[in-house]
């Protein structure tokens, strides 16, 4: 197997987004007539450089074979190939391989143990290994009111299947999680919240909130789309029982994700999704199930994707994402500080870089969300615009809608800067500028 | 530049003074409409005749984008005082513009000020906007229809 090329900016003091450029063939395109691409979306999925590329096409021209069956030389080598992007993910997130579950993405493997855990509920888990992840009428779910639809509805659904309660941590004014507003109970059995939010850019106070739930018992899942692509995330540091990743946001492929559990956990939790490879022993009367992650992982499972993820985590990992963040911080203050210049705006979400990532949201009095978005697409600018998956958070915050830019390692000032521009020829076309 | 063509003059008339905008009393029947991907709402209110047949007053109350309130009154202006079966005529025709990817060729007999909008239909990301108000008055008006009068 070869190994994913280095970027070209790899080494550098920092991070210099035209260095990297080159490796990303789509940001050279134009759109709407001939006008530059500006990139301002990666939020909701990233540009793949040419290595990650590279590697799928390697993996699928050289070794490409159902993993984990079958003796000839093609299965052992997309074996290996799929067993080594699961080791390098996971010392990325500071990880143990057989901590890692590969995904369809993050809202599979919220789901997977919300299933697992419904599964224990109704009692058929494996035994009474899994009696843990049993819920029922008085039990309590804890949420909070900034999560993406992903992390909130499958708990909504978890709740109704079991009788358990969903609670929620609410949010402040500057888009903080209000850790007071709420105790935790002996019935609190799970809190899932997200590290950073996809919308406010915010990150959460992970220790607080885990040293609270630890005190009553519950378990803590983070979901860390909006994270780990983003800036060095160590997941066993940070204490968490269950963690879950898109690889489309972290430069790798869409069609994989990564759930992450303890193994003591993941070894007492029972399937969800159940068939082919996740067994142990099948007879017509029944089966007993293989130890994770392989339980987890029914059917063949993308291949190429995971060996894509690995390629990208190779990217990062050769960039350094302590200059990730640094990078994506530089950008994040220079949008507060142009779009805070444009009389009408306003910011959705923390006004300053403390305890923020590189996700600026913002409404424009007098303009919907969608009609900047379109104005802004007129001049190649991509944004996204709307309540971005996380409805109620907008009600919190009385919006229907709001303009979302979010950045990544290609992202250069130039662009960030532009983005206000944009604005204001929004507000000059539909008359509200001052 | 494209925008312009998509926010023709008479979208943005009607978007910055929008007819029929306020619910209003007496209705026959209420129908409420989300668009999902981006949380705009609107509130549509029929009057028709004690026929059933004609189409009295339309009113609303629109959160949304230009695009959606622009189109709602619109809406109001082609199907007052027509009959219900002229206005589902309308009504197709709009859907069959705004649905069309901007290859179908608007009949401005039937659709009057609404062929404005056939520059939206080049944005599929748009047309639910504009085809917002007219779901909530086929709603309403089957409402009526169904006896299902709701306050």
């Amino acid at each position: 197997m070869t190994t994913a090329q280095a970027p070209a900016g790899a080494g550098l003091a920092g991070l210099d987004p035209a260095v990297l450029r080159p490796d990303f063939a789509i940001l050279s395109r134009t759109v709407r007539d001939g006008r530059p691409l500006v990139y301002l979306d990666s939020g909701a999925t990233s540009q793949r450089p040419r290595q990650v590329l590279d590697a799928e096409r390697e993996f699928l021209e050289q070794h490409n074979s159902a993993v984990h069956r079958g003796a000839h030389q093609l299965a052992e080598e997309a074996t290996d190939a799929y067993e080594s992007a699961r080791a390098r993910i996971a010392a990325f997130v500071g990880a143990d391989p057989d901590e890692l579950v590969f995904v369809k993405n993050a809202t599979e493997g919220i789901n997977l143990v919300a299933y697992a855990m419904s599964n224990s509920s109704i009692r058929t888990g494996l035994g009474p290994e899994s009696e843990r992840f049993a819920l029922g009428p008085g039990d309590e779910i804890v949420v909070t009111e900034l999560e993406h639809h992903a992390n909130l509805v499958p708990w909504q659904e978890l709740c109704r299947r079991t009788g358990a309660t969903l609670r929620w941590y609410p949010v402040t004014d500057e888009g903080r999680i209000d850790v007071d507003a709420l105790e935790l109970s002996e019935r609190t059995k799970v809190v899932a919240f997200a590290h950073q939010s996809n919308v406010l850019g915010s990150v959460a106070p992970v220790q607080e909130l885990v040293r609270r739930a630890r005190a009553v018992g519950a378990l803590v899942l983070l979901d860390a789309c909006q994270s780990v692509p983003h800036l060095p995330v160590d997941l066993r540091a940070l204490d968490v029982d269950f963690a879950v990743f898109s690889g489309h946001k972290m430069l790798g492929p869409s069609g994989v994700g990564v759930l992450y559990g303890r193994t003591e956990l993941l070894e007492a939790m029972p399937p969800f999704l159940t068939g082919g490879s996740m067994i142990e022993l099948v007879r017509m009367e029944g089966s007993t199930y293989a130890p994770p992650p392989q339980r987890f992982e029914a059917g063949v499972p993308m291949t190429s994707q995971a060996v894509g993820l690995g390629a990208a985590v190779d990217y990062l990992t050769a960039l350094g994402m302590e200059n990730v963040h640094a990078h994506e911080m530089a950008l994040t203050q220079v949008a507060l500080d142009t779009l805070r210049e444009v009389p009408g705006v306003r910011i959705v979400g923390p006004d300053s870089l403390e305890a923020r990532g590189g996700t600026v949201a913002f409404v424009v009095d007098g303009v919907h969300a969608h009609d900047v978005g379109q104005v802004l697409d007129d001049r190649g600018i991509a944004v996204r615009v709307g309540h971005h998956c996380a409805w109620p958070l907008h009600r919190r915050f009385g919006v229907a809608a709001t303009v979302r830019a979010s950045f990544h390692v290609y992202t250069t000032v130039d662009e960030v800067a532009q983005l206000a521009d944009g604005v204001r020829a929004a507000q000059e076309f539909f008359g509200t500028g001052r | 530049m494209q925008l312009e063509q998509m926010y023709q003059e008479i979208i943005l008339d009607h978007y910055r003074s929008p007819h029929g905008s306020g619910l209003k009393d007496p209705f026959d029947a209420e129908s409420q409409q989300i668009n999902p991907t981006c949380g705009d709402e609107i509130t549509l209110r029929v009057k028709l005749d004690d026929a059933g047949e004609k189409v009295l007053d339309v009113s609303h109350e629109t959160l949304g984008c230009s695009i959606s309130q622009a189109s709602a009154s619109v809406l109001t202006d082609l199907v007052i005082g027509q009959t219900v079966e002229e206005s589902m005529k309308v009504l197709a025709a709009f859907q069959e513009m705004a649905q069309g990817r901007g290859k179908v060729e608007p009949d401005e007999e039937v659709l009057g000020d609404a062929v404005a909008f056939a520059g939206v239909a080049k944005y599929p990301a748009r047309v639910k906007c504009a085809l917002l108000g007219w779901m909530a008055f086929k709603d309403a008006v089957v409402r009526v229809q169904d006896g299902k009068v709701e306050a």
